[in-house]
């Protein structure tokens, strides 16, 4: 199964705002997280609302996300499930 | 728009496509409420309880259940293969130093099989909001009190896969049955609001 993250991988949630439905939660748009694992491949949500014929099949990842990154505080985790397309890869400079 | 449901529009919609499959005689009323049932057949916290007494009883299928819930299950007589196709399960352990609890901030994903018809605080926008920002403090309003050392990671289901907790197993349960320890086990542990 090709995968395109790594476990451990830091990753930022694209921070777009699209028209249709999406399953980005608000509260993840933009931020830094960490990859934990691939959890398999699914059609993209996205593209199954918007009734495209043959919609994507893509990765779909558990993602953690540091308490304190999300609200400024706060020492929990909170893991999201993203599609492989909802997220890119966090260059070493942290750009 | 954003990611979020509303409950409302989309009942509207349902009834109406229901409404115009019937119309259309596609399906019958009775054809719908008989696949309904079939669905909710069974779906009991009873069955999440039943695969929590075994993990605590068998240290070989409690590894095989967290490497590979969906592997696992049907070991105790169950399957994620109860809709339109199979869902992913993920159970995720609660330990002495960790402590996991679940939530759908979307909407409102649910392992129902296992754990039944989801408790309408579940679907709360209070909870759904609070507890990815403060779990700790909702805790305690549950009656949770967590040592400050406890690490807790809150797991929302936004894409295909469903969670399930398995609880910390009682002190002083050493001696029990299978059956015993699994009527030990609430709805609230398999979701991580309680302690069992």
């Amino acid at each position: 199964m090709r995968a395109d993250f790594r476990a451990g991988e830091r990753v930022r949630v694209r921070a777009v705002d699209p028209e249709g439905h999406t399953r980005v939660p608000r509260y993840v748009r933009g931020q830094v997280g960490r990859i934990v694992e691939c959890q398999g491949r699914w059609a993209l949500a996205d593209e199954i609302a918007a009734g495209v014929a043959e919609p994507r099949v893509e990765p779909v990842y558990t993602v953690a996300f540091a308490a304190g990154d999300l609200w400024g505080e706060g020492g929990h985790e909170v893991t999201v499930d993203l599609w492989e397309s909802y997220i890119e890869r966090v260059r070493e400079d942290g750009a | 728009m954003s990611g979020e449901h509303t409950s409302t529009p989309v009942a509207a919609r349902v009834r109406r496509l229901e409404a115009r499959l019937t119309g259309a005689g596609v399906v019958t009323e009775e054809q719908l409420d008989a696949a309904l049932a079939a669905m909710l057949e069974g779906a009991s916290p009873v069955n999440g309880a039943r695969i929590v007494a075994r993990a605590w009883t068998d240290p070989g299928f409690r590894e095989r259940l967290l490497a590979d819930a969906n592997a696992a299950l049907p070991e105790v007589g169950f399957s994620m293969a109860g809709g339109i196709q199979e869902q992913r399960l993920k159970v995720v352990e609660n330990t002495a130093t960790t402590h996991h609890v679940l939530v759908c901030t979307l909407c409102s994903c649910y392992p129902i099989g296992l754990l039944g018809p989801s408790p309408s605080w579940y679907k709360s926008e209070a909870y759904r909001s609070r507890v990815v920002r403060e779990p700790r403090a909702v805790l305690a309003e549950f009656g949770l009190e967590l040592p400050d050392d406890t690490t807790i990671t809150v797991w929302d289901s936004s894409a295909e896969s469903r969670y399930m907790v398995l609880p910390r197993r009682p002190e002083g349960t050493g001696g029990r049955s299978e059956p015993e320890l699994a009527a030990l086990v609430t709805r609230e542990g398999l979701i991580g609001t309680a302690a069992v």
